[in-house]
């Protein structure tokens, strides 16, 4: 996109509401309605992508060290991740504002 | 040159949407559309159409179906009626909205129950609201025009949008009547070949009818709503170039003697054939009373309807719908809200009449259009009146 929709006007859709930019998905902010977050602790954390594989979100990427960090930009806060890894190595805390 | 022939409205139509070159039918038969789409099926059967004729378990799949062919830039045609029109209901709002132009007829029908098969407008006033343009005809020839017009409007690049044409179920469907079919040649050139701009394509590959959230709804609503009114234009900019290429002209209002007429009777779709006769005798009766039928349903030509009106005291409404618990029938909730606002407001009358199939002969018309005056003089306690039930 080129522009954040919140800066669209009417005039400026094109016919029908098409969307011309093919996989903009990935512009579009999933994250903005979380209420907990997911904090990993690397000391308990065996790497073993787990928790990449059940996020339903696909928002879980290994880091450069191996660890599976979440994408706060698309992670919805579900709280998946934290209730599938076996070694309870993540934890839910609300968000703040 | 142009040929006439008697032949069956529903055949009539099928006939229009070969004229048009139709790239792909996609329809469930219903009662009493049934051989609007049996006839088309018989023509691309035979090879005399060189479509893609898809045979659905449903209307919901056969609209379904049109979205994703007028999607690719085909040329799409279906037809409906009653429970059919229902049942697609939901995919009607996706085909407006998405802007794809489906040229849909529709024979008017009753919706059950008690299941009835025959005509009134009950099926049209439900699906009011889908955004689709729609155009009342009201016989054999307006409907061969109008189905040729519903594609070259349609697919106007400045509109681009689905459009039905309301034909009277059984009152219109089954007649045989002499229908004028226009020139291949002439018909090739009216209506220019569609080309939708961002057709689905793998080599450029859009998505239609996205995930739309709070932050952009609105804005897609108000482009929708701003595009079906301004599509009048190019409605009438069509209508025109049809009258100087085929000599039969349409207006989005048309009035039958109004000259000098206060009091004016409003009805739409055949019935309207009917009502000209009564006119006609009262007329020959000294009684100075015109006839007012709606052409375009959607978008409402307020400007026009306005205009054919503004003599009149009394408009006396004839709805073939009931708006069961509102305030009058549907299309007399309309006209009294267009006139809401003007200096010198007609007493506006509601009569509902013709449900699932019921007749208004002439002397019905006449006795409607008296007992019209004789509320707007005396008043009612009712809101509206169904004309010629028992007890
Ligand atoms: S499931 Fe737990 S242990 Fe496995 S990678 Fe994810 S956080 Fe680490
Ligand atoms: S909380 Fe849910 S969305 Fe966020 S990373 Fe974990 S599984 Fe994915």
């Amino acid at each position: 996109m080129t522009k954040p929709e919140s800066e669209f006007t009417w005039k400026d859709l094109e016919i029908g509401g098409i969307v011309a930019e093919p996989g903009n998905a990935s512009q579009y902010q999933t994250g903005d309605w979380r209420s907990q977050r997911p904090i990993l602790d690397t000391d308990k954390c065996i790497k073993c992508g787990l928790c990449y594989i059940f996020c339903p979100e696909g928002c879980i990427e290994q880091n450069a060290e191996g660890y599976f960090e979440a994408n706060l930009f698309y992670c919805k806060g579900c709280g998946i991740c934290a209730r599938e890894c076996w070694v309870k190595a993540i934890t839910m805390i609300p968000e703040e504002e | 040159m142009a040929k006439r022939v008697g032949i069956e409205v529903s055949l009539a139509i099928a006939e229009a949407a070969k004229l048009a070159n139709t790239d792909v039918v996609a329809a469930y038969p219903i009662t009493p559309q049934t051989h609007i789409v049996e006839h088309l099926a018989k023509l691309v059967a035979d090879g005399e159409l060189d479509a893609a004729y898809i045979p659905v378990e449903s209307e919901h799949s056969a609209m379904s179906a049109c979205l994703g062919a007028s999607a690719t830039g085909a040329r799409t045609f279906t037809a409906t009626a009653g429970q059919g029109l229902e049942l697609m209901h939901e995919v009607l709002y996706v085909a407006s909205s998405m802007q794809l132009p489906i040229v849909m007829a529709v024979a008017n029908r009753a919706l059950s129950s008690p299941l009835s098969v025959w005509g009134d407008h009950s099926d049209v006033m439900a699906v009011r609201d889908t955004g689709w343009i729609q155009i009342f005809v009201e016989n054999g020839q307006e409907a061969v025009d109008n189905v040729l017009c519903a594609f070259r409007i349609g697919e106007d690049p400045k509109v681009l949008l689905p459009v039905m044409v309301h034909l009277d179920g059984f009152y219109l469907s089954h007649v045989i009547e002499p229908v004028l079919f226009p020139e291949q040649s002439l018909v090739d050139k009216f209506i220019p070949p569609y080309k939708y701009p961002m057709p689905l394509h793998p080599d450029k590959p859009v998505t239609m009818g996205a995930f739309g959230p709070p932050i952009i709804y609105t804005e897609t609503k108000k482009a929708q709503e701003v595009n079906l009114r301004a599509s009048k234009e190019v409605i009438l900019q069509c209508w025109a170039e049809f009258g100087k290429t085929f000599k039969r002209h349409y207006s989005p209002i048309e009035s039958y003697r109004t000259e000098g007429a206060k009091v004016l009777l409003l009805t739409m779709g055949s019935f309207s054939e009917t009502a000209m006769t009564a006119i006609d005798r009262m007329r020959e009766k000294g009684k100075e009373v015109g006839l007012v039928r709606i052409r375009l349903w959607r978008p409402f030509p307020f400007e026009e309807f306005r205009q054919a009106v503004s003599n009149a005291e009394t408009i006396v409404v004839v709805d073939r719908a009931l708006s069961f618990g509102g305030p009058v029938g549907p299309v007399c909730s309309e006209v009294r809200s267009a006139l809401y606002d003007e200096k010198q407001k007609p007493k506006v009358v509601s009569f509902v009449a013709g449900l699932g199939g019921r007749d208004i002969t002439p002397a019905g018309f006449e006795e409607i259009v008296n007992r019209g005056i004789e509320i707007s003089q005396k008043g009612s306690e009712n809101e509206f009146e169904i004309f010629g039930v028992r007890g």
